[in-house]
């Protein structure tokens, strides 16, 4: 069994990301399980999609303490979920911060910095993805959940290969985003050695 | 074929190859995927024999579905529990009258609550009224319980609620479909009998004996139903577990990660509750852990059934303070609390970060017209005493600071006559309503007829974005369209406050914060009910304009663009502002505000 905890902030495709990870994992036969946020947390709030690969899943979220993965579309979002991660798992998490409304009202300055290096300093497989030169490649933010969720599969984290997700989004994403799609997956790809 | 289907897509389609032929609903999260997806499949196979509609609210909904059970129909009727009590005056009475088609009342309930007033229960609601209930713990659960549901309702001619919770609703799994295609299951068609469909006291007392044999023997019956179960029926540990809902499936994961395997019941049916069933589960045992979201409904239900039959089982769970009251459950929360029960050691916990982490409020969207209609009230209201009273929606979100416009929240439709109780206890405060679109059709009617009717001086502000956006939306009276996507009347905003009797009815771009400041200022002084409908459509409807960026040079680094109008697009920027162009739809309220014309269209500025 696989758990997957996929997060960020509403808006940043955390839900599709999620449901092309899942449909990748079924096309290699195995049954899945996920659950998502929806509806008022949507808003420009913290949102989790948690994915289930493999059989022996009774319920549809991932107990914390058992994720295998994380993939953090944004840094503040994957300390959040950390309590997910089990002992020496692996995160993989954009750079590029989302600023909070409540930040910009207040004297703070989150830039997300501080939240990559708390993750270096914990025991776990790190990735980190420079998010401000993928959006700067891409354009813009939108398909950076692609570029996030290749770069996990390309680390060997997911079970399923760049391959069988770019099979996934042919099937399940609309045809006009295929190309950006791709380009983002490749730049994900890239972005592990 | 194998499907990865979401809960509420898995209850459409178990609905669907029941033959349901009448669906109603209104759109409350976590239920609104259930009607979406009929009326998708409707358009898709084209089953011109299934009828679907998005109802103005759940009493409506419940009422259609009802008639149409009584011609013989099968049907389905979907809400949110907090929805269920709009229906309820309906439904109370149709359990005692019954139904003829097979009637399903999907009721989400909502533990945390995640998007909702209150952790209302209805397992309660369901021996309340009466009505039997199948409470899923998986969406593979969900699916076969329809057509059982259906089947049960036919048997007995009671409506029956199937009751997910949210991790049940927006939790996917693979669903095995069968290869059959979709049919509506013909109507008997409506058969005259005043002594069965017109209530009276009469006939009430007589089914009321009825329901309750029924009941009575139901609880016989369910105990043989295949999802009430026991689980290690020979387990030697004189320590049983049981749990109903997707606690079920959180206790049976949690026991696994302690390595315990103790007898265990899952209930799938809390009303009528599986006597026999729990009967024999208790028999032998000295104590049993209840394990379930919202009530102890189980809980109790097993101290009857052990004050029944004089067993001398001792029932922990909420009741005893084993269990927390409130809020969701989880795998890893049961795992803790049966390892303190069972005496094993409990399983690693995953630390909480040791650093501060930003918070993140849901909020309106850049570029929401809602943050430009309230701006535009406060402004205009500055130095008067005003109290703002909100409704359900996303403009619930007009709390946030720093436009902090949402006074009073209570339940759909209720801003406009809480508006009018604050009015009569101080009647020298400006009282204000905010009412969306759809909520102003669902309960907002009869507060205005209320206050025309009584001359209460207020101002009853309508936020019309022409969608249901909060639950994803959904088409409305006001948007031309029904929930097939076949074209609609609209029934016109202005007109129906007028045929209300609201003589003083403005209709203002609140992006054109001049003329929406006036109308403002001008409705707070009209002497009884007075209107203003602020008219822009949600940002999500359309593409942005053209996007806004900040000069550089022009910014004093004032801020004040930031902490007027707290917009998630405009951020800090060292000592200056710079506008997130990902997100900035172009809605141009923040250029209004910026005290040294620093914002602007890119060809202008730079």
């Amino acid at each position: 069994m696989k758990n997957v905890v996929l997060c960020g902030v509403g808006g940043q495709g955390t839900v599709l990301a999620s449901k092309l990870l899942a449909a990748a994992a079924m096309a290699q036969g195995e049954n899945v399980h996920t659950a998502e946020t929806i509806g008022m947390a949507q808003r420009g709030g913290s949102v989790v999609s948690h994915v289930r690969i493999g059989d022996g899943v009774y319920g549809p979220l991932v107990p914390k303490g058992q994720a295998d993965l994380l993939i953090g579309f944004e840094p503040a979002e994957a300390v959040r979920n950390l309590p997910y991660l089990k002992a020496h798992g692996a995160i993989v998490v954009n750079s590029s911060p989302v600023k909070p409304v409540t930040d910009s009202l207040a004297e703070t300055s989150y830039d997300g910095r501080e939240m990559i290096d708390y993750l270096g300093q914990q025991e776990l497989y790190l990735i980190v993805v420079d998010g401000d030169s993928l959006i700067q490649e891409l354009g813009s933010a939108k398909s950076l959940n692609m570029a996030l969720l290749a770069a996990a599969c390309q680390g060997g984290y997911t079970g399923v290969s760049v391959e069988e997700l770019i099979d996934a989004v042919m099937k399940t994403v609309k045809p006009a985003f295929h190309e950006e799609n791709l380009r983002a997956i490749e730049l994900g790809r890239a972005a592990v050695k | 074929m194998k499907m990865l289907l979401m809960g509420n897509e898995a209850i459409a389609y178990g609905a669907l190859y029941a033959g349901v032929g009448v669906v109603t609903g209104y759109p409350g999260t976590p239920s609104t995927e259930v009607l979406e997806t009929i009326a998708k499949q409707k358009r898709i196979h084209n089953l011109q024999d299934l009828y679907v509609e998005w109802s103005i609210n759940e009493k409506s909904a419940m009422e259609v579905a009802a008639g149409a059970s009584y011609a013989g129909m099968r049907t389905l009727v979907t809400m949110k529990q907090v929805g269920l009590n709009v229906a309820s005056d309906a439904l109370m009475s149709l359990e005692y009258v019954g139904v003829e088609g097979g009637m399903v009342i999907l009721v989400a309930d909502d533990p945390g609550p995640i998007s909702s007033q209150t952790e209302q229960d209805t397992r309660r609601f369901a021996a309340f009224s009466k009505v039997p209930v199948f409470d899923p713990s998986t969406p593979e659960e969900a699916f076969e319980m329809v057509a059982e549901a259906y089947e049960l309702s036919e048997t007995y001619h009671t409506p029956v609620f199937l009751r997910p919770t949210t991790r049940i609703c927006h939790a996917n799994a693979v669903i095995d479909l069968p290869e059959v295609p979709f049919h509506v299951k013909p109507a008997k068609g409506f058969v005259k009998d005043s002594e069965r469909w017109v209530i009276f006291p009469k006939l009430s007392y007589q089914n009321h004996l009825k329901i309750e044999e029924r009941n009575d023997r139901l609880t016989e019956i369910l105990s043989d139903y295949n999802k009430n179960i026991i689980v290690n029926c020979d387990a030697p540990s004189k320590k049983a577990i049981a749990a109903s809902g997707v606690s079920a499936a959180y206790a049976r994961e949690g026991l696994e990660l302690i390595g315990a395997a103790p007898r265990f019941l899952k209930i799938a049916t809390p009303f009528p509750f599986p006597e026999l069933l729990a009967k024999q589960f208790l028999e032998g045992l000295d104590e049993v852990l209840v394990y379930e979201e919202l009530d102890p409904v189980i809980e109790q239900n097993l101290a009857l059934v052990c004050h029944k039959y004089d067993l001398n089982v001792k029932i922990r769970g909420k009741l005893t303070g084993d269990v927390v009251r409130a809020g969701e459950n989880s795998t890893e929360a049961a795992a803790e609390v049966f390892a303190a029960y069972l005496g094993l050691k409990p399983p690693v916990k995953g630390e909480s970060p040791k650093i501060p982490l930003p918070v993140r409020p849901p909020g309106l969207c850049a570029g929401c017209p809602h943050r430009a209609s309230f701006y535009a009230v406060k402004k205009a209201m500055e130095g008067r005493r005003a109290v703002f009273a909100g409704d359900i929606g996303c403009y619930t979100l007009g709390n946030a600071k720093p436009l902090d416009m949402t006074d009073t929240c209570l339940c759909m439709g209720a801003g406009i006559t809480v508006a009018q109780g604050i009015k009569r206890a101080e009647p020298d405060t400006v009282c204000f309503s905010f009412t969306g679109d759809s909520t102003f059709y669902h309960t907002g009617l009869a507060g205005i007829a209320n206050a025309v009717y009584n001359q209460t001086q207020m101002v009853a502000v309508i936020l019309d974005n022409s969608t249901t956006a909060m639950t994803g939306h959904q088409p409305n009276p006001n948007t031309g369209r029904r929930a097939d996507g076949e074209v609609a009347q609209v029934i016109d905003i202005e007109g129906v406050l007028k045929g209300l009797g609201v003589e003083d009815v403005q209709v203002v771009n609140p992006l054109n914060q001049q003329a929406a400041r006036a109308a403002v200022l001008h409705a707070a002084d009209v002497k009884g009910v007075s209107a203003i409908i602020f008219r822009a459509p949600c940002i999500a409807l359309f593409k942005p304009k053209d996007r806004l960026v900040v000069n550089k040079e022009n910014c004093i680094g004032c801020k004040v663009c930031i902490m007027e109008l707290g917009c998630p697009a405009i951020v800090k920027d060292g000592e200056k502002v710079k506008i997130d162009q990902n997100l900035c739809h172009g809605c141009g309220l923040c250029q209004d505000v910026c005290l040294t014309g620093a914002i602007g269209q890119k060809g202008e500025l730079l």
